[in-house]
């Protein structure tokens, strides 16, 4: 357990969290399908509390990566180690509780159920009680219950929920759908959370609004962050760190200037200027 | 909005459902045992409780799960013949037999929901039929040969098991279906139930919520079993004579039609359903013969007209009822059209 990693040398931001084992790491990952190989060399490593954002034209094999740092996928080479441990051989589940949380692109919510239920079973490792305690409905679930309750009121809270709490979740307006997802992700206790695209399908107050939400989360939940997303505004905007990939490779690493004025990056979005 | 609702406690809500369970056990049994009605009305209401406790179990893995087995009599077979021979072997007075062999008949029909569990519920949808639907099979066929083949004299093949105390009354079967319902409905309100239910939304959002989705599935799956091999221990006692035709795979659909028709999910549904499916054959006993065509019928019927089952996923709620009275809103989602859907019961 916890086994500590020496000198996480590639950091995005290497002058924070410097000398702490990164929330997460990858070690040169990658994935074939086939003969094509989506993801080759992804390198990185996370610190504990940092914003950082993945960015690349589509097809860059950006969701992938999610997939396998979920563990949907399990790596061709290379390895992940969340908070120091190797994800190896873990399901997704364990992957979660061992602190990865995640949300999805085209949005995955429990649909007929109410929105207090999504949040609860976002919490469900933070219960312990037994299947016959519940059952029999002994005080140990009674007790563990109203406590998470209260832990989604206060969460719904946060995010200007409270109101929707009995509500289907389908019927939810876009905004809050998203919105419900990064809360029932949060529930699960996550040390990192990746958001998969949450800007997508959002006008610009929408997302200057989530822009706050992100900053808020960190903020307030101590946690590192990670996303993929297309909107440059947003992702210059809150990232600390970026990497941008290109057909399954990362083609540059640093802080958001650094990435606007790499000639690199400039090329895989806009090719190349004609000599 | 502004004054605060009533809300009726726990404790409250679970004495008034108690008491009126009590009440309904006690006046039927008096209804009943008083000779002022028909004698077979008796077995009717045993059978019954039975159909409805089979109903509520398939409930579990169809409407909570998602999934669609298509064995779940076979699991009633488990359990039948599993309590009958426990309660004609062994020289235990049947008084105290019967409830020890409902309570193996649904544990050896738990265990083998694990078993099955584990391997058919790495399928979905139609191919988790097809599995089911062998399952159930090999049951009854196991069942049918097991003596003459392996030379045992256990089941009795297909000539039945004899002699097993008829134990069954309207008391112990509708406490029976009192338990069972109670039991699910306190699973299925809990951290565990929230979890079934995650699956049947959305595995892969229930995966990455930390959910544990084959050790849910399995355990979701084996629950449905046992309360299947409890309805099948109280069928055995019903009987008196089991015959493996007895579970064969008109029942499966026999039960899988009536959580259909009251709603996948919904427990109020699947008891309604089973109340009427099974008493509307025992009502119009001319009509016996055409029991199938009716059966077709109304599943045609319901399909076309109300995809969800009569009942969709609404729960009945005591406590709901009660609280909407207090608050003077019992009407008020039908003022509005339709209601919102079901809250916590």
């Amino acid at each position: 357990m916890n086994k500590l990693v020496k000198e996480p040398s590639y950091n995005l931001i290497p002058e924070r969290d410097l000398g702490k084992t990164p929330i997460l790491e990858c070690r040169r990952i990658g994935i074939d399908f086939g003969g094509l190989s989506a993801v080759d060399e992804f390198t990185i490593a996370i610190g504990r509390t940092e914003i950082c954002g993945i960015i690349g034209p589509n097809g860059a094999g950006k969701t992938t990566i999610f997939n396998l740092l979920t563990n949907v996928y399990r790596p061709t080479r290379g390895s992940i180690l969340v908070n120091g441990v190797d994800t190896l051989g873990m399901t997704t589940d364990e992957v979660n509780r061992r602190g990865v949380a995640r949300t999805f692109q085209n949005i995955r919510l429990f649909k007929d159920l109410t929105v207090e239920e999504n949040v609860l079973i976002g919490l469900h490792n933070s219960m312990n009680y037994s299947v016959a305690s519940s059952m029999l409905r002994l005080p140990k679930y009674w007790k563990q219950e109203k406590e998470a309750r209260e832990r989604v009121r206060e969460l719904l809270h946060i995010f200007h929920m409270e109101n929707m709490t009995a509500q289907q979740a389908g019927s939810l307006p876009y905004g809050a759908q998203r919105r419900l997802e990064i809360v029932r992700s949060l529930a699960t206790n996550p040390g990192i959370l990746l958001l998969d695209e949450p800007a997508a399908g959002m006008n610009p107050s929408e997302t200057a609004e989530l822009m706050e939400t992100i900053r808020k989360i960190r903020d307030e939940f101590h946690i590192a962050i990670m996303l993929i997303e297309h909107d440059m505004k947003l992702v210059m905007g809150i990232c600390e760190g970026i990497a941008v990939l290109n057909y399954g490779r990362i083609i540059a690493k640093g802080t958001p200037d650094e990435i606007r004025n790499n000639p690199v990056v400039i090329e895989a979005y806009l090719g190349k200027e004609d000599e | 909005m502004s004054k605060k609702r009533f809300t009726l406690p726990n404790w409250a809500a679970y004495l008034i459902n108690a008491a009126l369970f009590a009440a309904f056990i006690i006046g039927g049994n008096a209804v009943l045992s008083s000779g002022a009605l028909p004698s077979f009305i008796t077995k009717v209401a045993m059978l019954i409780g039975i159909q409805v406790i089979a109903a509520v179990s398939l409930n579990i893995s169809t409407g909570y799960l998602g999934q669609l087995p298509l064995g779940h009599a076979g699991f009633m077979a488990v359990g039948a013949y599993a309590s009958a021979i426990f309660m004609t072997r062994t020289g235990i007075p049947a008084q105290l037999a019967f409830p020890l062999g409902i309570v193996i008949g649904a544990a050896v029909a738990g265990l083998f929901g694990v078993l099955i569990g584990i391997p058919a519920l790495r399928l979905k949808g139609d191919y988790l039929a097809i599995i089911t639907l062998g399952f159930g099979e090999i049951i009854r066929v196991v069942l049918l040969n097991i003596d003459s083949v392996l030379g045992f004299k256990l089941t009795n093949g297909a000539a039945g098991l004899q002699g097993i105390p008829k134990t069954t009354t309207f008391v112990n079967a509708w406490l029976m279906v009192g338990l069972t319902c109670f039991l699910i409905h306190t699973f299925m309100k809990s951290r565990h139930g929230r979890a079934v239910l995650s699956i049947r939304e959305n595995e892969i959002a229930a995966e990455s919520c930390g959910i544990n989705i084959t050790y849910y599935k399995t355990l979701a799956f084996s629950l449905s079993a046992a309360f299947a091999g409890a309805a099948g221990a109280l069928y055995a006692g019903y009987l008196g004579i089991l015959n493996p035709s007895n579970f064969g795979f008109m029942k499966s659909i026999e039960i899988l039609v009536m959580v259909v028709l009251g709603g996948m999910g919904s427990m109020a549904g699947s008891i309604v359903a089973a109340i009427v499916l099974t008493a509307a054959p025992e009502a119009l006993r001319a009509f016996d013969d055409y029991r199938m065509i009716v059966y077709s019928l109304l599943l045609i019927a319901t399909m076309i007209f109300k995809p969800s089952g009569l009942l969709g996923r609404y729960d009945f709620s005591m406590k709901r009822i009660i609280e909407k009275c207090v608050n003077g809103e019992l009407f008020a989602s039908f003022r509005r059209g339709r209601g919102k859907g079901a809250e916590e019961a």
